[in-house]
């Protein structure tokens, strides 16, 4: 394999993985503060759709990110009202989500299958982008860069900063949060704001800069290997970073190989490699003594009733 | 004077009840205003969702047979969540169980025999049993959250009917396409009504929603799982073990989850493709909570849920209403119901506010 | 309309048919015919559904209110399908397009309950004596494409994104390798099978390994436009499939295999109503003009232009067969002796490659 078609695979991964990578940060900041919110899907097709439409009408795709952000926002707003205020039960409120967000981007998108817009310019100068070796560090948009840096200020925020404590404080038992005298419910509804803000953001690059066009389910299903990611990195930041680069590595090299000539796998032992992966990682990391602290949340979709 | 929630001592009855009418009610009304907003007609199109198939004969074995999946997945499902045991992988569990009745349609190609479809549908229970099995056990052994487990196998079980279908399974005489062969008369669930998809699955169905309010509201294994869902700690000291509970229930919503997959696969499909899931085991869960967790309740909101899928189709031809219109609708009635049942659990009470207090 | 069939005769006959009885229920001439179309996926898919309904709406056109045309989108393909066609013929629609092959199970199951109603099956092989079936010949289109990129690709190497290994897309991928090695015998095919019909980003990741791979022109047989994306941004030459693609990647589009189902759908309404309907199989290409190529990317050079015009022509003329002998698999056995063309009956069975491709 010479070293183009090495950078060229990479660079391939890194695009793969960025998305899920996205939702997934944003669901393992929405799980840590005790919510379980299975409408990624549908999130990330409200900002698919909102993206596209705003970069469409706009002509701006910096603008199409932030609708993108926003309406994902607001998706996840409409959960945190059910699960949160209500108290309703979380998995059917974001397996609802997930249909409403399906059909009501479906709509919304119809007037605008078959054109496109203009993908964001890759950030760095043109000498580093598109060099043909430093292109597998500088030659992505600004959103690659965006996601590791959330990634990171999401780690640090975590385990490094007294809301960060309170956030995991609240997953960890919301009972006690709530008798120290910290507000759960408006820290899950914070919580819930940022993974549905990223999931929209997560949606809009497969409609912004993956494949820059709106089509029905652009994303495919994408939105639950996401939601996998979150378990298969047991709930840390730094695992789920590389743990998206792994999926993203999977499904390229799928691919790449096939091209190639030669198959590693069939290619659905292959495609149920994440999912099967997160069960026995979670199997695995449960058998260790250290589990405390690498468990789920403890009240990961457990309604808090304040009160109760 | 402000309006306050106040917690109820005991659910109300009539408001359990009410609720599930008041929310389709409101997704009728928010749907008839959404729709007009994009330009549809917007009054006529729900009335073609909601009400259309109930006055023609003609749709009501459509809506039996939409339903007869749904009700005895969410039939299974809804016993489960009642003993606070969250298995949202039906999905899956609904597909193995095809698998595996489809495994033993394929074996007994070429053999008549009574047994043989029996025999299909004790693998599509043994199938989807064996599947929700593995959750389960991580739960009971090492404490993993059966929501996760079972949500991954799904993707699992999908994949895996993919990899059958296109391999091993590809009907020889098929030129390549991705499915099975065609089940014999043998292997098929029989026909009820001429000219309709109508199908002896159906009474099954019937039969399980009867057995399961049985159980759950006359005998000590229904109670046992009511207390562990509502009082943990109490099922402890009462000596009744969660842990049997969390395998037993898992084990009967997986084996109706394979059933319904077996039924569906033979009687509908009367092949294996990888078209075959369309969400049943999704949608099933909406059904439960449609159903209130209550079997018969369950039928009610699987014949709701039903009606829905067969109107949005006829809204479609007679006022081109997009399918995706759909989705919105059911959505919004799970959001109504579930947002409605605050109503259940807490009184509104006209309070007087701060001000007028001090005053 | 650039169609065999002519328009004023057409509409004659039909002001002629429209006053005599027909199909016994329907006797007033006021009445419009009803048309229904069940497809497999949303109306927004811009590939294969998205044709279907453009030539739904270009047959509403020409018969203005003498029919009406209405359909059903996303219809997953199994006892949904049979409820729909069903449903779509107790409405009153007298014709009724299946457009997918998912569907004949369906389709042949309902037409023989329904014997009144004219059923049409798109590219599968069951008939009956009210159910026929049409397919087009896209493989004489992907001749002509393929003579491009013999001509246009630097490194002779091509690159096909393709979904499943069934006739239909063989015999493409094949026909695509036979024209392209007539102008560059050392032109080589690399074909990446992705196991979906849709799925952008997995569509578009194919098309980057292949151009990793050296591939530097790239079609496909998935259903979006993500491919022809990935070409635009690399530089690379590509085709739209089903669709004029052209606004999508207007330097990578050198032009496109065109769906065109109209003048199909508008004769056998004709033929409803003359009331000279008849079963068959129909399978038209470029000369029936329900196989087209889009406007060529005016960056083509004339000599490509003019020898892609050729191919077209001689295809029209009956002059040339694509796929004519000399022909050997690519394990060396021959398949075709020198001057024998393929029968119908060989391109409908296709399960091997023609020499130069690579899967």
């Amino acid at each position: 394999m010479s070293l183009e078609i090495a950078i060229s695979i990479v660079m391939t991964l890194v695009i793969a993985a960025t998305p899920i990578l996205l939702a997934g940060l944003g669901e393992l900041v929405a799980e840590k503060s005790g919510v379980l919110n299975l409408g990624v899907e549908g999130m990330m097709l409200v900002g698919a759709v909102a993206g596209f439409i705003t970069a469409s009408l706009t002509g701006f795709t910096p603008a199409g990110y932030a609708v993108a952000a926003l309406a994902g926002l607001c998706a996840s707003l409409l959960f945190g009202v059910l699960a949160l205020t209500i108290g309703a039960n979380q998995v059917a409120t974001g397996l609802a989500l997930t249909i409403f967000g399906t059909g009501l981007s479906s709509l919304a998108g119809a007037g605008f299958v078959g054109t496109t817009i203009t993908r964001l310019p890759a950030l760095f100068p043109q000498g580093l982008a598109g060099h043909p070796i430093f292109r597998i560090v500088f030659g992505y948009d600004v959103i690659v860069y965006l996601s590791v840096a959330l990634t990171l200020a999401a780690a640090w925020f975590l385990n490094h900063t007294r809301p960060g404590l309170i956030l995991r404080c609240v997953g960890e038992s919301d009972a006690s949060a709530h008798a120290i005298g910290y507000p759960v419910t408006v820290i899950r509804y914070l919580a819930v704001a940022f993974g549905g803000a990223l999931a929209g953001l997560a949606g809009a690059y497969y409609s912004l800069a993956v494949t820059p066009m709106w089509a029905d389910r652009i994303t495919a299903g994408r939105g639950w290997i996401a939601l996998a990611l979150v378990v298969f990195s047991s709930w840390r930041p730094w695992r789920l970073l590389l743990g998206a680069y792994i999926f993203g590595a999977v499904m390229t090299l799928e691919l790449y190989s096939k091209a190639a000539g030669f198959a590693l796998l069939p290619p659905e032992m292959l495609a149920m490699l994440p999912y099967l992966a997160t069960v026995v990682a979670l199997a695995v990391i449960a058998m260790r003594p250290s589990r405390g602290r690498l468990d789920a949340p403890r009240c990961l979709g457990k309604t808090f009733r304040a009160g109760a | 004077m402000r309006l306050k929630l106040e917690p109820r001592k005991a659910s109300s009855r009539l408001a359990l009840y009410a609720a599930p009418v008041a929310a389709i009610a409101l997704t009728m009304l928010t749907g008839m205003v959404l729709f007009t907003f994009m330009g549809f007609r917007g009054a006529t199109a729900v009335f073609e969702i909601f009400i259309q198939p109930l006055l023609q004969p003609e749709r009501w074995p459509d809506i039996a047979v939409k339903a007869s999946p749904l009700v005895m997945i969410a039939t299974g499902l809804a016993i489960g969540f009642r003993a606070n045991v969250w298995n949202i992988g039906a999905e899956g569990q609904y597909i193995v169980g095809a698998i595996a009745g489809t495994g033993v349609a394929l074996a007994t190609y070429d053999t008549e025999g009574w047994w043989v479809l029996p025999l299909m549908l004790l693998a599509g229970i043994v199938g989807g049993a064996a599947w929700a099995a593995i959750p389960a056990l991580l739960r009971i052994r090492l404490r993993v959250s059966e929501i996760l487990t079972s949500l991954m196998l799904t993707y699992v079980a999908l994949q895996l009917l993919y990899y059958l279908v296109r391999g091993p399974w590809r009907d020889p005489e098929g030129y390549n396409f991705p499915q099975t062969r065609m089940f014999s008369e043998a292997q098929t669930v029989p026909n009820l009504l001429e000219g309709t998809q109508l199908h002896w699955g159906v009474l099954l169905t019937l039969v399980v929603v009867f057995i399961a309010w049985f159980v759950m509201s006359r005998t000590l294994s229904g109670y046992q799982v009511r207390v562990v869902g509502l009082a943990p700690m109490a099922a402890r000291l009462g000596g009744f073990s969660e842990n049997r509970t969390v395998v037993m229930t898992m084990l009967v919503s997986g084996a109706l989850a394979g059933l319904a997959g077996m039924v569906e696969c033979s009687a509908t499909f009367g092949q294996l493709t990888p078209q075959f899931p369309v969400n049943y085991g999704f949608t099933a869960i909406i059904v439960a909570f449609l159903g209130r967790l209550h079997p018969v309740g369950v039928l009610i909101g699987g014949l709701a849920l039903a009606t829905s899928y067969i109107g949005a189709d006829i809204a479609q031809t007679a006022s081109s209403l997009p399918q995706a219109a759909t989705g919105l609708i059911q959505a919004m009635m799970l959001f109504f119901l579930l947002g409605v049942d605050i109503f259940v659990a807490n009184r509104v009470r006209l309070a007087p506010s701060l001000t007028q207090h001090a005053s | 309309m650039a169609a065999i069939l002519d328009r004023r005769m057409l509409l004659a006959g039909a002001g002629a048919s429209a006053a005599l009885p027909y199909l016994g229920a329907r006797a007033l001439a006021a009445d419009p015919l009803k048309v229904g179309f069940i497809y497999v996926g949303p109306v927004g898919d811009f590939g294969y559904t998205h044709a279907h309904d453009v030539a739904r709406k270009k047959t509403q056109d020409f018969y203005g209110d003498k029919i009406k045309t209405n359909y059903v989108e996303n219809v997953p393909e199994g006892p949904d399908a049979e409820r729909v066609l069903r449903q779509l013929a107790q409405e009153g629609n007298a014709l009724i397009f299946a457009t997918s092959f998912g569907f004949m199970n369906a389709t042949a199951k309902v037409a023989k309950t329904l014997p009144k109603v004219y059923f049409e099956h798109a590219t599968g092989y069951m008939r009956g004596p009210n159910l026929a079936t049409y397919n087009a010949r896209f493989y004489e289109g992907r001749a002509v494409i393929g003579t491009i990129a013999g001509m246009m690709s630097k490194t002779g190497v091509g690159g096909y994104v393709a979904s499943f290994p069934i006739p239909e897309v063989v015999m493409g991928i094949n026909c695509f390798t036979l024209a392209a090695r007539k102008v560059n015998p050392k032109f080589q095919t690399k074909v990446l099978w992705l196991s979906t019909w849709y799925d952008p980003a997995k569509e578009a990741d194919a098309a980057k390994a292949l151009a990793d791979q050296g591939a530097d022109i790239i079609t496909q047989h998935t259903d979006s436009p993500a491919p022809l994306q990935v070409c635009e941004q690399k530089g690379l030459y590509g085709f739209g499939q089903a669709s004029d693609m052209s606004s999508i990647a207007p330097k990578a589009h050198l032009t496109a295999i065109v769906d065109n189902w109209a003048p199909y759908y508008i004769g056998r309404v004709k033929a409803v109503m003359d009331n000279t309907w008849k079963t068959g199989d129909t399978w038209w290409g470029l000369k029936q003009d329900t196989v087209q190529i889009a406007p060529y990317n005016p960056a083509m050079p004339d000599n490509v232009k003019k020898a892609a015009d050729d191919v077209k022509n001689a295809i029209i003329a009956g002059t040339l067969h694509p796929v004519t002998g000399p022909v050997s698999d690519n394990k060396g056995t021959q398949r075709l002796k020198d001057g024998e063309k393929a029968t119908d009956e060989m391109l409908e069975k296709m399960d091997w490659y023609v020499e130069g491709v690579q899967s």
